[in-house]
């Protein structure tokens, strides 16, 4: 079966039980997806997949054939960190680190939906045109991921350093 | 898991006529599914992946919108008309589950997603849905997010779905098709109270599927609102979850609309409160009114009672405040 993997192409055969998450760690040896609760709890297994996110342990890899498929490793590496890697760096927006991969898959995927209107549970009008990425949609948006360490305030400073209004501001003001 | 043969089928025909053979089961997005099968509570033979099957929105001609059983739980709660037309569909979508699994569920698995609670995946725990004539763990133990209302001794559980909440409310219809053609149901009437049998959780056949469920334009969409109230404030099942709608017509209440999520093993439509408020005025009192009525016939178990109190209380608050809001 084919899959394009973190840009590249991949040719394999499994037992169609096998999980996307598994087929990722113990067959393509990427070790960026976590499996913490393996029953859609956590976010740790979160990938990209076509660019949405998911949680990779609920899917059976045969769901994915022919599909674009970027995990962490496929984001930044070392020394070409994603700015989001950076901003992680930069904020602590980690501890053990153990939840990171999946935030950060996470946080990608959250800022599509956004760019492409989604509203969520705490958008006061789920009509308006956009939403804007404060506190309480960032919080709302990324609740499908957990943290034991509870780094949440270095989490939220980092995605809202690297996609929030703040950035959006300057970005504004760098173009003026 | 137990092994099983993976098909993908690429039209409906295909789909049925392999769904209609023996330990065959449908696959959309496999969050639940999956999952069950993991820890081999399900064991189907063949999977029959119908994912992109039945993926559209679509308008009709009477002014309803079709939408198909395989849209993805986010395309469903994104859809401007959606939105606009029916916004408490797009609320209760979003108050489920976390923005992952909404990507990848589906409105037909999350329709059939198993009515389920602890016990059930506890292989240590009698249960009736599990192993028929088992026993059921749960009404004597811990069942604090269980049934308050159509329980049997047989079964507690609670259906989890919220977008069958705002369904129900919504007068939506399920669309199934199967090799002798097709039928439409009332969702109220799709999903079954658990009785001697509750193993048994909706009125489909073996190797029927479903293509989608029609929603009709309403004169509530103004004055609508999904209200969920959960452990926490995000990513947890509901405690209490409350679809309501108003139309005025002058002072007096034209239409109304009241589903109840958290409560029942199916999604749970209020008509004694419904049947109650139509054609009076909207003032606290009449929802109180209204409210107790439809819970005169709720039981709390061991952990649970203090959700008839609280259903009681959201029901009144999400009215009081539908009845004093502008209308967008
Ligand atoms: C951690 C977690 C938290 C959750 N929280 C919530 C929540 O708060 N609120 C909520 O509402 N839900 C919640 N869910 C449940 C989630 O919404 C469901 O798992 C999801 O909707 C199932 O959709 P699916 O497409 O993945 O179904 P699948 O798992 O693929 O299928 C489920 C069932 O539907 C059948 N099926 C699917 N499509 C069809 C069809 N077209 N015709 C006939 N049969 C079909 C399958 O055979 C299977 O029996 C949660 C799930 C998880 C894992
Ligand atoms: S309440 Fe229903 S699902 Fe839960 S243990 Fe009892 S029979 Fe099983
Ligand atoms: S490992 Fe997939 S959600 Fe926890
Ligand atoms: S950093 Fe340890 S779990 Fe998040």
């Amino acid at each position: 079966m084919q899959f394009f993997v973190n840009g590249g192409e991949v040719d394999i055969d499994f037992d169609p039980r096998t999980s996307l998450l598994d087929l990722l760690r113990e067959r393509l040896h990427l070790f960026g997806p976590k499996k913490g609760c393996n029953q859609g709890a956590c976010g740790a297994c979160t990938v990209l997949v076509d660019g949405v996110r998911i949680n990779s342990c609920l899917a059976l890899a045969v769901q994915y054939q022919g599909r674009e498929i970027v995990t962490v490793e496929g984001l930044g590496v070392p020394g070409a960190l994603h700015p989001l890697q950076a901003a992680f760096v930069e904020h602590d927006g980690f501890q053990c680190g153990y939840c990171t991969p999946g935030q950060i898959c996470s946080a990608i995927g959250m800022v599509s939906e956004l760019k492409q209107g989604v509203p969520s549970h705490v958008s006061a009008d789920v009509a308006a045109e956009s939403f804007p990425l404060d506190h309480d949609e960032l919080r709302e948006r990324m609740s499908g991921n957990l943290c034991r360490c509870g780094a949440y305030n270095g989490i939220v400073d980092a995605i809202q350093e690297t996609f929030g209004e703040a950035k959006a501001e300057s970005e504004k003001s760098e173009a003026a | 898991m137990t092994p099983f043969l993976y098909e993908r089928a690429t039209d409906a025909q295909t789909a049925l006529a392999l769904g209609s053979r023996d330990g065959a089961r449908y696959l959309a997005g496999g969050t639940n599914l999956v999952d069950l099968m993991r820890e081999t509570i399900e064991r189907p033979e063949i999977l029959v992946d119908v994912a992109g099957l039945f993926d559209q929105i679509e308008d009709t001609d009477e002014g309803s919108l079709r939408i198909g059983a395989g849209v993805k739980n986010t395309g469903l709660a994104a859809d401007r008309r959606v939105r606009e037309r029916f916004p408490m569909l797009s609320q209760a979508i979003l108050a489920g589950a976390s923005a992952q699994i909404r990507n990848v569920a589906t409105v037909g698995g999350n329709l059939l997603q198993r009515t389920r609670c602890g016990y059930f995946y506890d292989d240590a725990a009698r249960c009736n849905k599990r192993e028929a004539s088992a026993g059921c763990d749960a009404v004597e133990g811990f069942n604090r997010n269980h049934a308050i209302l159509g329980a049997s001794k047989a079964c507690v559980a609670t259906h989890p779905s919220d977008m069958a909440v705002a369904l129900a409310a919504l007068d939506a219809v399920v669309n199934i098709e199967s090799q002798d053609g097709h039928r439409s149901i009332p969702l109220v009437d799709f999903h079954v109270l658990p009785g001697e049998t509750p193993q048994i959780e909706t009125v489909l056949r073996r190797g029927e599927l479903i293509a989608g469920v029609t929603v009709a334009p309403n004169g509530i969409a103004a004055r609508s609102r999904y209200r969920k109230v959960r452990d926490r404030a995000s990513y947890a099942f509901a405690l209490i979850s409350v679809a309501a709608g108003l139309e005025m017509d002058g002072g007096v209440i034209k239409d109304v609309r009241i589903a109840l999520g958290g409560v029942a093993h199916k999604p749970w439509r209020a008509i004694i409160a419904e049947a109650a408020l139509k054609g009076g005025p909207p003032t606290r009192a009449a929802f109180e009114e209204a409210a107790e009525a439809e819970l005169a016939a709720a039981r709390g178990l061991r952990d649970n009672a203090f959700k008839i109190e609280l259903a009681r209380r959201v029901i009144v608050d999400t009215l009081s405040k539908l009845a004093d809001q502008g209308v967008r």
